[in-house]
């Protein structure tokens, strides 16, 4: 079985800052990791291939140090990496993402199943999967949880719902979209560390997947950014002070209409 | 591309410094961009002295623009029921409508369907589209995107909106790349610009550390996936007129390459927790699996629903179902207890339209204060003990009271 899992370098989420003054992203101490979802989406290639026999390929569509990403999934078990890597990319929202996405998977084709993590931590938008697997034309399915069996070219497997869950099945080749309950990555191997350390990713650039040029980065996009700005929340700000008897009972005094 | 304008640039550093993506250096006393440079714009407004531009070539572009017309949402029914989404997509599409001077229309699928299309129009729709068809039993990405996306391509919406549920998240995405146009995920605020009737997307980006607002300019319909709880249905109105059209769908379009083998509903918790007027949640101020027992206590007290912040989940002290926040769900409880919660940003946007929040936290400078409606700075393993006692004495003699009448 041939595996594609698409993987995203992205900036630790959790340090993404607006500078109040300024209202523009601060990015000072902001490092940049492989997207975690991705990294449940690789595990899970990995592991297929280690059932069923294979390869595992990852793909990023980025700028070049992206390829640190891709060569840390290669310490993880994947066999290639391939970087999608050109200035006229830069901008796209999702639909010249999945554009240029699909461009490079037909140029490398073949793949019986492409992987990708539910949705990335920065943009968090979930649109790149189902929208790649329809540029491609093959069949997906989102949030799945669980890979119950490869059979006859046949994948089963659950996918979250919001009251439980469904046990699907396709005809490969078709894309898969992963929650974090499906497994627990691995540690890069030393010998994985050996090999990524020897390794160079494959750089396909517009010109090499044949691209339109209209249809990439911000003029191929159909979403733009208005503004951003910071959060705002409410502040009412009611501090009940005084020993731990008197907060509580301040507390349930406050409550009493409501309980 | 980014460009620079060399003979303007007076090498201040400025767009350096604040580009987010390291790509601008100061090479020779001129701004120098780098392959990492994503065209966000940024340095564009910074720049003092107006050496930087974005080029724009031609774009993506619906021809008819002008003749897309009316506002769309997708009223998701599964299992014999309408989810509450659908509701609140209808309370704010018939603001948008109204704003538009245009109707509201829902497009129902399903099997079954019973009065689910009364249901909609008593909450708001003028239309709604409802194919009945017991193809469209089992959600399907393939029939449930090829369906509506006859159905707009034959009545030309200007904007159509989802929940941002499994459902939509999944085949909505499908659908907005079927009909080649724009779609922002997961909106947590939808105004018309008054200029041009374009519709703003609002929606947190990087874990909720950043709000963005979006626009798809030049394709029609403008699509978005709203986030559930966040926007207000209207009265449920009986007398409310609309019109049901019943849509016989092209059979080859209701194919799906995914076959359903069993759809399992758990029950339990899961729903609880989204439903529940009273939510208590723990975060890592509870230090470990006994200490988030507490949460469990008090929420039995008061016959709410547990909940808990990444930081808990992550640690084991309960599962993923009751995270609350970014990567969980949101909730919109009555009261929210929020205990031994920091109150990251990522909770914060999964909990903040509650009515009365209710935080408990030993350090006074915890963000949570800043959202909360009454806040108690205090060892959180002396003060829900106590709270746990006294509430329990108040039910205790509450009963007894009833008992005595």
């Amino acid at each position: 079985m041939k595996i594609l899992v698409c993987i995203k370098q992205v900036p630790d989420a959790k340090d993404v800052r607006l500078d109040p003054k300024t209202n523009t992203m601060s990015r000072e101490g902001v490092q940049s990791i492989m997207n975690p979802f991705d990294a449940h989406a690789l595990e899970e290639a990995v592991q297929l291939k280690e059932k069923f026999g294979g390869s595992v390929t990852v793909i990023s569509m980025g700028p070049p140090q992206a390829e640190e990403t891709l060569l840390q999934a290669v310490a993880c078990g994947a066999d290639e990496a391939v970087l999608v890597s050109d200035r006229a990319f830069a901008g796209a929202d999702t639909w010249a993402t999945t554009y240029t996405l699909s461009m490079a998977i037909k140029t490398l084709g073949g793949f019986d199943l492409i992987i990708c993590g539910k949705q990335a931590i920065d943009g968090d938008t979930a649109q790149v999967g189902p929208g790649l697997a329809q540029r491609l034309d093959i069949p997906y399915v989102t949030y799945v949880r669980k890979v119950n069996n490869v059979i006859d070219g046949k994948i089963i497997v659950e996918r979250m719902m919001d009251d439980g869950y469904d046990e699907v099945e396709f005809q490969m080749p078709g894309l898969l979209t992963v929650v974090k309950e499906i497994n627990e990555p691995r540690i890069a191997s030393l010998k994985g560390k050996m090999k990524a350390k020897k390794m160079k990713a494959t750089v396909l650039t517009a010109s090499d997947i044949k691209a339109d040029l209209k249809c990439l980065g911000l003029q191929g996009s159909t979403t733009q950014v208005v503004r951003v700005f910071s959060p705002e929340f409410k502040a009412e700000r009611s501090m009940l002070t005084g020993t731990v008897d008197e907060q509580v009972g301040k507390l349930i005094e406050k409550l009493e209409g409501l309980l | 591309m980014l460009k620079i304008d060399i003979e303007a640039c007076i090498g201040c550093g400025l767009c350096a410094e604040n580009c987010s993506f390291g790509a601008i250096s100061v090479e020779n006393g001129s701004a120098v961009v780098g392959d990492n440079c994503t065209l966000c714009g940024t340095c564009v407004d910074v720049c003092e002295v107006g050496a930087l531009s974005i080029e724009r070539a031609e774009k993506v572009q619906t021809t008819d623009l002008d003749q897309w017309s009316g506002i769309w949402i997708y009223a998701e029914y599964r299992n014999g029921k309408l989810a509450p989404v659908s509701f609140e997509l209808l309370g704010v599409g018939s603001r948008l409508a109204r704003q538009r001077g245009v109707s509201l229309s829902a497009v129902l699928l399903g099997s079954g369907l019973g009065d689910g299309a009364k249901d909609l129009i008593a909450h708001g729709a003028d239309t709604v589209y409802q194919i009945d068809d017991i193809a469209l039993v089992d959600f399907s990405d393939d029939s449930y995107a090829n369906v509506m996306e006859d159905l707009i391509r034959e009545y030309k919406p200007e904007v159509v909106l989802a929940g941002a549920t499994a459902i939509g998240r999944s085949f909505i995405p499908r659908l907005a790349t079927l009909l080649a146009t724009g779609l922002t995920a997961d909106c947590t605020n939808l105004e018309i610009r008054e200029e041009d009737g374009v519709l703003l997307q609002t929606r947190p980006a990087f874990g909720g550390n950043i709000m963005a607002t979006i626009e798809c300019p030049h394709t029609r319909p403008q699509m978005a996936t709203v986030r559930p709880l966040v926007m207000r249905p209207n009265e449920y109105n009986e007398s409310r007129q609309g019109e049901i059209v019943k849509v016989k769908p092209d059979p080859a379009r209701l194919r799906s390459r995914v076959r359903v083998i069993r759809s399992v509903i758990e029950e339990g918790e899961q729903v609880k927790l989204t439903e529940a007027d009273i939510v208590v949640a723990g975060g890592r101020g509870l230090e470990n699996e006994k200490g988030f027992a507490l949460v469990k206590e008090l929420a039995d007290t008061l016959g709410g629903a547990v909940a808990a912040s990444r930081a808990a989940v992550d640690s084991g002290w309960i599962t993923y179902p009751h995270q609350v926040g970014q990567t969980g769900k949101t909730v919109c409880p009555q009261i929210y207890f929020a205990c031994g919660i920091s109150g990251a940003i990522q909770h914060l946007v999964g909990m903040q339209s509650a009515d009365t929040i209710i935080a408990i936290n030993k350090d006074e400078a915890a963000p949570i204060f800043n959202v909360s409606t009454y806040g108690i700075v205090g060892d959180i393993f002396e003060v829900m003990p106590k709270l746990i006692e006294k509430l329990g004495e108040r039910r205790l003699a509450s009963k007894s009271i009833d008992g005595e009448g």
